[in-house]
């Protein structure tokens, strides 16, 4: 699969990354590049194997449901550029 | 293969155009919020409310490091609501990244199940009014996280976000365009509301967000290919889904009718008009680039496990209407009504214990649903107990009271919260069954009116005024079969 520029510009648009102009091009060959690389993959033949979902093979741990956190909202709102009366405040955002 | 398209609407649900009939095509995905304590993926609580961000951990702000440990009640919760819609258990299911950009989502994505839902195909029936009961077939039930809430009007440049809703745990279950107009699509939410409530898996309540849907709408000619669909997105009552559903499809049928074609697109519905308005057309529709969550395992489940929630499963709407149709021999709509509420049937049977089943439901569906809804009150604030309500319900069954005196009766325990005997008793409401006290008031009553005797046997219809007469005169305590019974003989009619 090749990546063209404009495939760089929508994936770095839906990721919010500000991609140069003057990087796409160069950005499009490095993808290509990787892309390249993991398509050696397909050399493999796979066939009757089953697809492999992790790299352990243990089953999904759960938790009981027990209130065990949260109360904290200073905590939670340590980093945050701007909040306000313990909402997180942010630059308005309306569709 | 699953065929997507097996109903062909009734000739009465056609919407008729200026070009001929149509038939609108309706399907729905319903988010449910799991009953839990805590969260999808972290130890923070689930309630409703609370200061703002004071339900949320680390997890759910999405602060570096920060790992998801699933909630083993929220997915117990989900395969007991797929047994619940008779749909299949998947042991092996998985949770996959919905990548969208929003600040009241900070991972920045949404952990949902995209290929592979931990419920699969399933069916429910739906009672509509009027009509013969539909099939509703359920796609799948996959669990995800709920996102946090936006508030755009406490200032004009800013967005302020409380992340307490931020991971609390989503059922969405998804349904095949099997609906065929806006009463039956109402009828499918209420009767899933009533299922999730029945089986404690979701509490239904509309007001605060807990259930929603998102409602598919196309329309076509009757039983032709199905026509493109728009989405609206987040309707939050059984009535608001109606006039969502009416007003999209006459909107859509205009456009086809004058030549132009449909959008796929999402719209949202405004309650305030009842219309719905483009929110984003499928051109600019968001590339949610869904892939396996590398911080979860799949999720498998024991078949032992499945089968001891499936023990544990209450009696669900449809066998405790079939109950108290063959049972106590109320009639389906009653059953129905009653049935489709956990909460109202608890508190039916409980009067209806012991005691005229018949004549119980009338009081509870009729008198006190209707009093509690002048009152704006719901059943579990009930002024009047079931206990109490039974009460009274015997007194009448048993003669004591007549059903007339049995209504002020009422109208005092809604008032006063007391117990029916006890009203009944300092009120000396006892209804008079002795034939002489009741004699003896029609024979007064007779030569006070000696002109109307004749009168009566003349015309029947006077008859009425003297039962009127009587009663009066015993202050309405008058057994009235007796009343009846001795006005026949005395006036010899």
């Amino acid at each position: 699969m090749a990546i063209d520029e404009n495939t760089v510009r929508r994936v770095a648009h839906l990721a919010r990354l500000a991609l140069p102009e003057e990087r796409v091009a160069p950005m499009a060959a490095e993808l290509n590049g990787i892309l390249a690389w993991i398509e050696q993959l397909g050399e493999v033949d796979v066939e009757g194997v089953e697809p492999m979902t992790s790299a352990v093979a243990v089953a999904l741990p759960m938790r009981d449901d027990v209130v065990t956190d949260g109360g904290a909202p200073v905590r939670v709102l340590a980093n945050a550029p701007k909040s306000e009366d313990g909402f997180f405040v942010v630059p308005k955002v309306v569709e | 293969m699953t065929a997507l398209d097996v109903r062909t609407a009734r000739k009465d649900q056609l919407i008729e155009g200026a070009t001929g009939p149509w038939e609108v095509v309706i399907g729905m995905e319903v988010h449910a919020q799991v009953l839990s304590q805590s969260k999808l993926f972290s130890g923070a609580s689930a309630a409703y409310g609370g200061a703002p961000n004071a339900h949320v951990s680390l997890v759910d702000a999405a602060m570096p490091g920060m790992l998801p440990v699933i909630n083993r009640k929220c997915v117990e919760q989900a395969v007991r609501t797929g047994l619940g819609l008779n749909a299949q258990i998947n042991l092996f299911s998985r949770f996959d990244r919905k990548n969208y950009f929003y600040p009241d989502l900070p991972q920045g994505y949404q952990i949902s199940q995209y290929k592979e839902p931990i419920v699969g195909e399933g069916e429910i029936e739906v009672e509509v009014e009027g009509a013969d009961p539909i099939i509703v077939r359920i796609e799948r039930i996959h669990l995800e996280q709920d996102a946090g809430k936006s508030i755009h009007d406490l200032s004009p440049t800013e967005t302020f976000v409380d992340l307490n809703r931020a991971g609390v745990a989503l059922m969405e279950i998804v349904s095949r365009p099997d609906i065929r107009s806006a009463k039956e699509a109402a009828a499918y939410l209420t009767k899933l509301r009533a299922i999730v409530r029945a089986l404690g898996t979701c509490d239904g309540n509309m007001d605060e967000g807990s259930m929603r849907a998102d409602v598919n709408v196309s329309v076509r000619r009757p039983g032709e290919e199905f026509g493109t669909r728009c989405e609206i997105k987040n309707v939050n009552s059984m009535r608001f889904v109606a006039q969502a559903v009416e007003y999209e499809a006459r909107r859509q049928i205009a456009i086809l009718e004058e030549g132009g074609t449909i959008r796929q697109e999402t719209r949202l519905f405004n309650a305030t008009t009842g219309e719905t308005r483009a929110l984003r057309s499928k051109e600019d529709a968001p590339d949610y680039r869904y892939f396996p969550d590398p911080d979860l395992l799949p999720l498998v489940l024991d078949p032992a496990w499945v089968e001891a929630i499936r023990a544990t499963l209450p009696e669900l709407p449809d066998a405790k209407k079939k109950r108290f149709v063959e049972g106590y021999g109320l009639s389906a709509y009653d059953a129905g009504v009653l049935a489709g509420d956990a909460e109202a049937a608890a508190y039916y049977e409980e009067v209806a214990k012991g005691r005229d089943p018949k004549l119980a439901a009338n009081w509870v569906t009729q008198e006190l649903f209707g009093a509690l809804n002048k009152l704006g009150r719901d059943l579990k604030d009930s002024p009047i107990s079931a206990a109490q309500l039974g009460g009274l319900v015997a007194l009448i069954s048993d003669g004591t009271i007549s059903g007339k005196i049995a209504k002020d009766v009422f109208a005092k325990m809604l008032e006063t919260g007391e117990d029916p005997d006890v009203i009944v008793k300092r009120e000396g409401l006892v209804q008079i069954s002795d034939v002489g006290a009741i004699e003896a008031a029609i024979d007064a009553l007779i030569a006070a009116n000696a002109d109307k005797v004749a009168e009566v046997r003349e015309k029947p219809k006077a008859f009425g005024w003297w039962v009127g007469q009587a009663m009066k005169a015993t202050g309405g305590k008058a057994n009235p079969a007796l009343v009846n019974e001795v006005l026949k003989k005395k006036l010899g009619v």
